[in-house]
């Protein structure tokens, strides 16, 4: 049986979120003047990830759901 | 070196070691789903289309390709676009309409395979020896440039980047073979798009959105001797090679880039092919060229832009200063120097890791390609034709580690013969740039012979030879650039001296191979051809498929993208 994809790139992007956005919300701000144009990019850019990586992790979860309701069905991807 | 010498802090390592976790695990997981030679070169041939197509361009968009195109965004402004709307969007379209078919419907397991199926054995090793050396050679000097970035701009050790690289791409490929390096991909290419993204954002809001940006790269444009409004434009300066920075013209831009170069890539290239060939049925390896050409299309917002916005800032004077070399300035440093510039720690961390990742699916590409063809088409083809399947599984593992080793080798030559891997890398263009001419005419003229496309493609490739020496780039000297053979026609750049080769090479091969298989007796016979020779090969039916599904309908709305992408930056 294959890996769903779909699941380690919606693990890593919700790791990695959560890693910018709590860093975001310790870090010294001074960062962000010196270099994004005064925005909080870690936090921001941060919560984008774990959004994008929870949808990942729902898709896989709505594709094996679909798996398991046709017994010996094949998951459609596309 | 660089001006903004970059610092990183925990937070950017732990980025970086939880991406080399998570690529180390996909290969880790996948190990157990390997257990047969068709598993670890094909992937069994089982993979849904969107997942090959993310393959197909993540093993494309190498850290070469992101880090250049950056570059030539600054140098040449929006002409770079070409590089995608016009030497990528229509190439990829045609494999997956009118080529997959043969590629994916025949017994083929490569594309060197193929060439012997359709033609003959000569051909097919000619093909496989070159392709075999050149895959090595890119992955080799993929690991040098990221080793020698590195160490530049983190001042991490040479040996030490070469190895954790050769390693790591060598772990997930053992383990997993083609569906490892294949989701990895997948896997490398979200990253780089979610790690360029934020640079592009944050640079166009510094410079006042598109038209600030437009405004700021008069001065360049201007600077450099060319109308003002060359920077913003692709096609309207290709009059005359005079009055844009490639030093190209529009019918060299059109055939050689457009045609010739691109086509020869696109559609002969194993490296991206057999990412296709790992599609589960025809349909899926028909739609993954086209389903990677979207992401394509809109590359150039991802890589080119943060050129453009960086030459802009550059010129305005502000505090962005691009780091100079050799008089001029170090284009190749536009990306390492946006992400100092734009991203506090954290984000860096991200940045670093997206190139990292741009390294290693490039590297993996070559390597999985690499490995592919030595155990089908040179071991199975001349060294041992009869061993069991487990047999050639343990080969192409073995492979593995062998052309690990082979890259980490010319990564050193790479460092220490500069002028030797130019040479090599030269002599392997020439061999590819006629390669589209035996493609096309073995596909569609059931008439080629094999000695037509051998002898065709060797004399192509001599015609590369020999239109290289004799001609030379504006202002270079007698050598690597051209001119051995006494420089009798001088281009204005050596973009366009290269467009031209390629011209030369594809004609000679078209038609001395049209010429020679005229002269000589055809060995196969129509039943042997079948399912190789469009005329020859039962048509798809398509009308069962679903709209979405049907590639000459998704092709040309993909077309019709890029034309529409074209006339908007006319």
């Amino acid at each position: 049986m294959h890996l769903d994809v779909r699941i380690p790139i919606g693990l890593l992007f919700v790791v990695f979120g959560a890693i910018l956005t709590v860093f975001g919300l310790f870090s010294d701000p001074a960062i962000y003047q010196s270099h994004s144009l005064g925005l909080n990019i870690n936090f921001a850019w941060g919560l984008v990830q774990i959004a994008f990586g929870a949808v990942m992790l729902g898709l896989a979860f709505r594709g094996r759901k679909a798996k398991t309701q046709i017994p010996g069905g094949t998951t459609h991807l596309e | 070196m660089l001006q903004h010498s970059i610092q990183l802090h925990s937070i950017d390592y732990v980025l970086l070691v939880t991406y080399f976790v998570f690529v180390l695990g996909i290969g880790f997981v996948l190990r157990r789903t390997v257990s047969g030679s068709k598993d670890f070169f094909e992937s069994g041939r089982s993979l849904p289309a969107w997942i090959c197509a993310l393959g197909f361009i993540g093993a494309n968009l190498g850290a070469q390709e992101v880090m250049g195109m950056a570059a030539s965004g600054a140098k040449y402004g929006m002409m770079t676009s070409h590089f995608y709307w016009v030497g990528a969007v229509p190439a990829m379209v045609f494999v997956a309409i009118f080529m997959m078919p043969f590629y994916y419907g025949s017994k083929a397991r490569s594309v060197p395979e193929y060439l012997k199926l359709r033609f003959d054995e000569k051909t097919r090793g000619f093909n496989a020896l070159t392709f075999a050396c050149m895959t090595i050679m890119s992955s080799g000097i993929s690991m040098y440039a990221l080793a020698k970035l590195l160490s530049a701009i983190l001042g991490w050790n040479f040996h030490g980047c070469i190895l954790v690289s050769g390693v790591i791409v060598l772990a997930y490929i053992f383990m997993g073979g083609l569906t490892s390096a294949i989701y990895n991909e997948v896997l490398q290419f979200f990253l780089i798009v979610f790690g360029f993204l934020p640079l592009v954002l944050l640079g166009l809001k510094d410079v006042g959105g598109w038209d600030g940006l437009v405004a700021k790269l008069v001065k360049p444009a201007t600077d450099a001797g060319f109308a003002p409004d060359t920077w913003t434009h692709s096609w309207s300066h290709t009059g005359s090679a005079a009055t844009n920075p490639m030093g190209v013209e529009w019918f060299g831009l059109a055939m050689g880039l457009g045609f010739v170069l691109s086509f020869g890539y696109w559609c002969t290239d194993f490296l991206v092919v057999q990412r296709a060939m790992a599609a589960k049925d025809m349909g899926a390896a028909r739609r993954t060229p086209i389903l990677a050409a979207v992401p394509k299309m809109f590359f150039p917002a991802l890589v080119i832009l943060p050129g453009l916005i960086a030459i802009a800032l550059h010129s305005a004077g502000g505090g962005f200063q691009l780091p100079s070399k050799n008089g001029g300035l170090d284009y190749d440093m536009v990306v390492p120097t946006m992400l100092a510039h734009y991203f506090p720690t954290g984000m860096l961390g991200l940045g670093l890791t997206a190139l990292m990742a741009s390294f290693m699916s490039g590297m993996a590409g070559n390597v999985t390609a690499f490995n592919t063809v030595f155990t089908y088409d040179l071991y199975q083809g001349y060294i041992k034709k009869d061993g069991d399947d487990a047999h050639y599984l343990a080969v192409g593992r073995a492979t593995t580690v062998v052309g690990i080793l082979a890259s980490m080798a010319a990564a050193y030559a790479a460092a220490s013969f500069n002028n030797i891997m130019d040479i090599l890398q030269l002599v392997f263009a020439f061999a590819n740039a006629p390669l589209f001419a035996t493609f096309l005419l073995g596909m569609f003229w059931k008439r080629t012979t094999g000695h037509g496309a051998f002898f065709g493609l060797i004399s192509g490739t001599v015609a590369a030879g020999i239109h290289h020496g004799l001609s030379l780039p504006h202002g270079a000297t007698v050598g690597i650039k051209g001119g051995w053979l006494g420089a009798v026609h001088v281009y204005p750049s050596e973009m366009a001296q290269n467009f031209w080769t390629a011209i030369f090479a594809w004609s000679t091969c078209f038609f001395a191979t049209i010429v020679i298989s005229l002269l000589t007796r055809r060995k196969k016979t129509d039943g042997e051809l079948v399912g190789l020779v469009y005329s020859l090969t039962p048509k798809i039916k398509e009308h069962d498929a679903r709209w979405w599904q049907r590639p000459a309908l998704l092709g040309s709305i993909v077309l019709a993208f890029a034309i529409v992408l074209n006339l908007l930056f006319w």
